[in-house]
């Protein structure tokens, strides 16, 4: 019987190993182990350092698959299709996971086309049941259902959101392979990167902290007053499409189903009405605070904290007193 | 010069009034009206702006039942020279797979094409993966998470194309696939003229048979899906504290405790 095999891609950045790696390792290593399978990790790159490779069996691969050529330097979806169909292919792995970042988004759909297989979009949960049955658990419906999806063709192919997995400790005695792989030129046409239109300089997935403003604050002014609070915090500053539509502020700010999912610590929602387009990208936050002048917004029904009133009220009184309890 | 455009359409439920059955698990697609999927416009929009500007057909396609003829007249009010419905029981239950595989045999059946627009993902089965599906079935370059089309010349376009950590320019010759965001541009409105004009026009129906020549009618519809959907949740709301604080003061200073208590101020 031939052996049982998961893969996982392991997507970098500039050189660096985006973090949804680590997580998909995780839960890629739950099951394997349940499954009685290998786990490897599949990196295309150029000029991976060998101990950013051994991080990945750190974290749960048993072996990682190295490709490494300037074709990837720039997340080229073709290249890193025809590659990875090639493994696919050669290795006949069970189950592939990547992670749903844009870039995962774009390539694993060309991949399982490719290869004929079934595809489960944005995953938040895998599970493995009684029959060793692959369950994956994902919202749709922008975000007011959770479906739970089957694949009948192997590989069975997922991307899994960010951030909602969790990595294993690191574990640096633990030993695997890295297996260097040719890489294979696609001739054919692809786009060409001509040119960079502004770096993102904030990470609003990764805060710890949201403070998020709507069309309530009333003007771009607004948005100082929210940075001032986010700033003493130590979070960052979001926004509903309103407010970056109105200009007040960028599009990297944008939280909900048109812009970025989140799930900080804490979210404070400031003048936010809570559309469900809102709500599907911050819904899971852990604490939520809702500032808002109008008792029956949608917003406060999701809230673990209500404050029915002026956010120009409010958030200067907040200011003040969280810079009274820390003796400022 | 004329280009030839093509945009998919999904027609979606308003999912700002389609009701969720959490007892039962179920979607009731009837409490909603249907409509255009949101991003679908944008890419509509998208293919008429190239179109006004280097002239061109815009052929919109969308795979779905009788109804969503509604959409596609809609389309054409909104600037589509043609429209045509892939309808047959054979394609019910299609998933991503079996959608892109038909929706490209039909791309096919058209001819040449220069540029085909979709919609980065819809508001019912949210996958966003039919664009790059259909672009790996026409074994064509796909661009994706287009926030703005900067130029469009005869034979290439250039675009915006947004990863997490930064804006990238991105240009590609034709023929090309182009999935866009909401940014991409605000979708102009029919004119009741535009919208009586579409009342009359002709829908092309396509049905199974009519793609036989191209596509294998085993890869289609719930039979050519590998992907089923086994149980929907309607997932109870997460227990939250919902308290509600009508006096500020009193609101901040119990906020601010819990939150010195979970170690965030
Ligand atoms: C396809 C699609 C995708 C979308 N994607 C997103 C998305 O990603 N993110 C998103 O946010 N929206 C998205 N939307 C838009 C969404 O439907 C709502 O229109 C939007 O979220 C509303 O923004 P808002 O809450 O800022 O404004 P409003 O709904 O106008 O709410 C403003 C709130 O501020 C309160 N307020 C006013 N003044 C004050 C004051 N002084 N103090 C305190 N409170 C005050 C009001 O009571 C009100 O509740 C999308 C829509 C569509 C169709
Ligand atoms: C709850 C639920 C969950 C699902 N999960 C999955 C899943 O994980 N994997 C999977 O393979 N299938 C899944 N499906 C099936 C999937 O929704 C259908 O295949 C659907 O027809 C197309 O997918 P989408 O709505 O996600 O489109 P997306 O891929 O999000 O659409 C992107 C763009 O493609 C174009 N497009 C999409 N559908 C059509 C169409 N019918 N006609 C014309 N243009 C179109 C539009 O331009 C659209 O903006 C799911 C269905 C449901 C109800």
């Amino acid at each position: 019987m031939p052996y049982r095999k998961i893969m996982i891609l392991a997507e970098q950045r500039g050189g660096k190993i985006h973090p949804i790696s680590f997580e998909l390792l995780g839960k890629g290593r739950e099951i394997a182990n349940k499954l009685g399978a290998e786990l490897s990790a599949v990196i295309l790159g150029n000029n991976i350092a060998r101990e950013d490779l051994m991080e990945l069996i750190y974290y749960g691969a048993d072996k990682v698959y190295s490709y490494n050529h300037p074709v990837f330097e720039y997340p080229d979806v073709i290249q890193y299709k025809h590659n990875i169909v090639k493994l696919i292919q050669e290795e006949r792995p069970e189950i592939f996971l990547f992670g749903a970042t844009n870039f995962g988004r774009s390539l694993a759909p060309r991949v399982a086309a490719s290869v004929k297989t079934g595809l489960t979009a944005d995953c938040i949960d895998l599970q493995v049941d009684e029959n060793e049955e692959l369950i994956q658990i994902r919202p749709a419906f922008v975000g007011n259902i959770l479906a739970h999806i089957k694949t009948k063709t192997r590989p069975i192919m997922s991307t899994i959101r960010y951030n909602v997995m969790k990595k294993n400790e690191r574990n640096s005695t633990r030993e695997g392979m890295i297996v260097e792989m040719k890489t294979e030129i696609a001739e054919t046409k692809t786009p060409r990167l001509i040119g960079k239109e502004g770096e993102k300089k904030i990470n609003i997935t990764d805060a710890k902290i949201v403070v998020a403003g709507g069309r309530g604050l009333g003007s771009q002014e607004g948005f100082k007053l929210l940075k001032e609070l986010a700033d003493l915090l130590g979070g960052v500053v979001g926004a509903s499409r309103v407010a970056v539509d109105e200009g007040w502020i960028g599009k990297e700010h944008q939280v909900g189903f048109s812009g970025n999912t989140v799930k900080p610590r804490l979210y404070i929602a400031c003048g936010i009405s809570g559309a469900p387009q809102h709500l599907a990208g911050m819904k899971d936050s852990e604490i939520i605070v809702a500032i808002n002048s109008d008792p029956s917004a949608p917003i406060h029904r999701i809230a673990d904290y209500s404050i029915i009133g002026d956010l120009y009220q409010v958030v200067p009184l907040m200011i003040k007193e969280i810079k009274a309890i820390r003796g400022e | 010069m004329s280009l030839k455009i093509v945009v998919l359409i999904k027609q979606v439920p308003d999912i700002t009034r389609v009701k969720f059955d959490a007892e039962r698990g179920r979607i009731d697609r009837s409490s909603a009206e249907a409509e255009i999927n949101p991003f679908d416009l944008n890419a509509l929009e998208a293919a008429v702006q190239v179109k006004e500007k280097l002239g061109g057909t815009v052929v919109a396609i969308s795979m779905g039942p009788q109804n969503a003829a509604v959409a596609l007249r809609d389309a054409l009010a909104r600037g589509a020279d043609e429209a045509i419905l892939l309808e047959d029981n054979k394609f019910a239950g299609a998933d991503t797979l079996a959608t892109s595989y038909t929706l490209a045999g039909a791309i096919k059946k058209l001819g040449n094409f220069d540029i085909i627009f979709c919609g980065e993902k819809t508001v019912d089965g949210d996958t966003g993966q039919v664009g790059a599906e259909v672009a790996e079935f026409l074994q064509v370059p796909h661009l994706y998470y287009v926030s703005k089309v900067k130029e469009v010349k005869e034979d290439k376009i250039v675009v915006v194309s947004e990863m997490e950590e930064a804006s990238y320019v991105v240009e590609c010759e034709f023929p090309v696939l182009v999935s866009v965001t909401k940014d991409v541009n605000k979708p102009r409105l029919p004119t009741l003229r535009e919208k009586l004009k579409a009342m009359k026009a002709e829908i092309k129906i396509w049905h199974a048979e009519n793609l036989t020549d191209i596509i294998n009618l085993s890869n289609v519809g719930y039979a050519g899906s590998p992907t089923v959907v086994s149980k929907v949740v309607v997932p109870k709301e997460k227990g939250r504290e919902g308290k509600v604080f009508k006096e500020i003061n009193e609101g901040i200073k119990v906020v601010l405790e819990e939150l010195a208590k979970k170690g965030l101020i």
